[in-house]
């Protein structure tokens, strides 16, 4: 394991104020035409399309493949998405679906969504996600924890489930819903950076709120300057509360101007959500087609 | 996908922008107003040709083409303003403050209505980004006719005991770099503490003026409560002079307000100044380092820096120098600049050729004088007046660049070590309208702030106004406030007061 002295996890502070302000400046950026086209395209491919319910069944996860392969059946230049992201116990199910399809699986593990067990159990939980074929693991920090300040434990964690991982990516969610400000969310991505993340995700969307554009801004920023310090690109994810295609819109505006076009890549930033596909579907069609669409015309899954 | 990380090149890590995702233009339309290719004076609640027979062309400076031709008027077309402003000073100062109070208000309502008109005429005319014109111009315009209609009724309540009365007729001149919204600061108090206006709009952006002028009569505010002469420095001259002033305002260069303090000295006439600046925008190393940066661009760069208030000396300290150089270098590359009236420029054209002249000689002396040039590499359009962001490092206090307002999208970068030197840096200059301070301390914020001499001064952010926020300047930035209580104070005298 790295040894990291606790001065590295240091972070310049935040204005919220101004973060907020810039984060609000950016959306109104007005994207039309060629550049709407363009950026719904890359919503679709970086989009983890999710089922997180106690109720998922393989069924409901086998559908869900379908979609990621091929989201609009009759428009198959669109897709596919990015990954699939499922619970660890239904891996098994993704994987079969989407073989040979460049479709990821990613599984939440580390007793997601709270993190609360011990070590053992969320070393365990990856494991078997692995195992199972995921490629992608999203585990989830200890917030009581970083909440009281013990930063070691919440980097070694990160370090040793990034172990577990083995060649799968870890994307470290961060649940900035309940670390309530912008100078914990800083500290949290400096720390998961540190720690060897291959993303930083902001949350698992069972908190709210969840994903918001002055948090997705502040972690790009901390990706931004983590790469210009060490090389190393690291991804972002904005999870939950991301439902329509206008709203993904003005994420990709941060990400274009923000840290530009290395992360215009789903390799690099990712949006995770479920109801989001749908929307951007329905803008691509009435683009592409020139006439409104039904909701009821799209698949739910 | 996994392992793909590896594969990075050991060359120094950069950013990469624009090949990825280019927006496609998004022109505001222009179809929803129309413009006449000739404007006339605005003068007794009337349109009326000028005496003088003369008219001059107003041009779009994105594109050097002719939007219109605006009368000139002379001394005696001023003087007709000045007389109907005197006559309906008769009636207008014995109205009921909460009669005033609704023409303010209804005027506030209908440039409300008609925002969009206003924000494209504006962009059109005066070169900025139709964002700014539209999130800032005009609605702030309309917040300044909200906020001082609200006190129209009021005024014994903002002055107790100091029994406020209307001073009568004032001459206003007014800038170009925010052509309606210097309107509405200048008209609102004006209009709601009873006097009666012959406004003077900058002769390259007259068209919203002019168009407020449309407003004032759909308001159907008295004839001659409100009039609107166009012309240059001449026809501004003569309102200033015209012996029917109680009271002159003026907002443009400390050289031409210097000029009219001179003009007007002894005669009784009370006068107002919001003069030039040269504000030091100080960040401590403790800041919040990004959003420090967006406070610098929106400090210098907003309005292509045609800024009277324009944090134009950036103060660093100097453990932070290389890293916020870095920065702003890197974040003047984003910054979008083109056609004003593509809702996704950031900044449009500079304003005259002469302003671009003005920048372009101050910008070489900086050069000559050993200056490091930061500029953004952006594609500047052929045809209008433009010009790159840009920043300066290595200067001193001794250059001209450090000293001498530019008024264009041009920042000095200078250093220091303690508050104490920040301090007397930021106050060695002959200005004193603005100030910035960017530290996460709260304790050094009141401490910069007691012994910085300036009128406003931002803290954590920068270029950010209220109406209800008193504006004014120090030193040779001018004298007299505008917004808030204590910008009314200008327009009203104080017969009973004990203090006079």
């Amino acid at each position: 394991m790295t040894s990291v002295s606790p001065t590295e996890f240091r972070v310049p502070p935040v204005d919220a104020v101004a973060l907020d302000t810039r984060a609000a400046e950016l959306a109104t950026r007005s994207i039309k035409k060629d550049a709407k086209r363009d950026g719904l395209r890359m919503v679709v491919s970086m989009t983890d399309l999710t089922t997180l319910e106690g109720m998922d069944s393989p069924g409901k996860v086998r559908a869900l493949c379908q979609k990621a392969k091929l989201p609009l059946a009759t428009d198959p230049s669109l897709g596919p998405v990015g990954a699939v992201c499922v619970y660890p116990d239904l891996v098994s199910v993704a994987v079969e679906a989407l073989e040979g399809t460049g479709v990821q699986v990613a599984a939440v593990a580390t007793a997601f969504p709270s993190g609360r067990s011990s070590r053992e159990v969320k070393l365990e939980d990856t494991k078997m996600a692995v195992d199972a074929g995921a490629t992608e693991i999203d585990m989830v920090i200890d917030r009581g924890a970083f909440l009281a300040g013990q930063y070691g434990l919440v980097f070694d964690e990160i370090c040793a489930v990034k172990e577990a991982c083995g060649d799968a990516h870890l994307k470290v969610i961060l649940e900035t819903g309940e670390l309530r400000t912008y100078d914990n969310v800083r500290r949290a991505s400096r720390i998961a950076l540190l720690a060897g993340a291959d993303f930083i995700k902001t949350s698992t969307g069972k908190v709210s709120p969840a994903s918001t554009m002055p948090v997705v801004l502040l972690m790009l920023e901390s990706v931004r300057d983590h790469y210009l310090e060490t090389g190393r690109l690291v991804g972002v994810k904005a999870a939950g509360g991301i439902k329509t295609a206008k709203q993904a819109l003005r994420y990709l505006v941060m990400v274009n101007e923000t840290v530009g076009d290395h992360w215009l890549d789903p390799n690099y930033f990712r949006f995770g959500a479920s109801s989001l596909l749908n929307d951007v579907l329905m803008q691509w069609v009435r683009l592409t087609s020139g006439t409104y669409q039904r909701p009821e015309d799209f698949s739910k899954d | 996908m996994a392992g793909k990380q590896a594969t990075q090149s050991a060359a120094k890590p950069t950013l990469s922008f624009g090949e990825k995702w280019c927006y496609a233009p998004a022109p505001e339309a222009t179809d929803h107003f129309e413009v006449a290719d000739r404007h006339e004076l605005f003068i007794n609640g009337e349109f009326v040709k000028p005496k003088s027979g003369q008219y001059f062309d107003t041009i779009n400076p994105a594109t050097e083409e002719k939007i219109s031709e605006v009368a000139l008027a002379n001394a005696a077309d001023v003087d007709r303003a000045a007389k109907a402003a005197k006559k309906a000073a008769e009636s207008w100062r014995k109205l009921p403050g909460e009669h005033r109070a609704r023409y303010v208000f209804r005027i506030a309502r209908i440039l409300q209505e008609r925002a969009r008109e206003f924000a494209a005429l504006e962009s059109l005319d005066g070169g900025k980004p139709i964002r700014e014109a539209r999130d800032v111009d005009v609605p702030l315009a309309a917040a300044h006719f909200f906020y001082h209609a609200g006190w129209a009724d009021k005024l014994d309540l903002a002055f107790p005991g100091e029994r406020p009365e209307p001073i009568g007729v004032v001459g206003q001149v007014i800038p170009w770099n925010f052509p309606l919204l210097m309107a509405a600061w200048k008209l609102a108090p004006a209009l709601a503490c009873g006097n009666t206006v012959v406004l003077k709009p900058a002769e390259t952006t007259p068209l919203t003026a002019l168009r407020l002028a449309e407003v004032m009569q759909q308001a159907e505010l008295p004839p001659g409560v409100v009039n609107i002469v166009t012309g240059a420095g001449e026809t501004g001259g003569a309102v200033v002079e015209h012996p029917a002033m109680d009271k002159v305002a003026f907002t443009g260069s400390t050289a031409v307000g210097k000029a009219i303090q001179k003009a007007l000295a002894g005669k009784g006439t009370d006068l107002t100044l919001e003069l030039g600046g040269k504000a030091a925008h100080v960040i401590f190393e403790d800041a919040a380092i990004d959003q420090a940066v967006e406070g610098v661009v929106r400090g210098i760069y907003f309005n292509q820096g045609h800024v009277c208030c324009a944090g134009s000396r950036l103060l660093l300290q100097e453990s932070i120098h290389d890293i916020f150089v870095q920065k702003l270098a890197r974040r003047i590359e984003r910054i979008r600049v083109g056609d004003p009236m593509d809702k996704n420029t950031d900044m449009g054209a500079i304003n005259s050729q002469e302003q671009l002249a003005r920048i372009e000689a101050l910008v070489k002396s900086g050069e000559e004088e050993g200056a490091v040039l930061h500029q953004s590499s952006c594609t500047l359009p052929k045809k209008g007046f433009w010009f790159a962001p840009s920043f300066f490092t290595g200067v001193s206090q001794t250059n001209r660049v450090v000293q001498d307002e530019i008024f264009g999208p041009v920042l000095s970068i200078l250093t220091f070590r303690t508050p104490e030197e920040a301090v007397e840096k930021a106050n060695n200059t002959p200005y004193g309208l603005s100030a910035g301070i960017w530290t996460d301390k709260g304790s050094r914020i009141l401490w910069m702030a007691d012994r910085m001499r300036a009128g406003v001064i931002w803290n954590n952010t920068y270029n950010r106004f209220d109406p209800a926020s008193p504006f004014g300047g120090f030193k040779e930035s001018g004298f007299g406030r505008e917004g808030g209580r204590q910008g009314m104070r200008a327009y009203l005298r104080f017969p009973g007061s004990l203090s006079q």
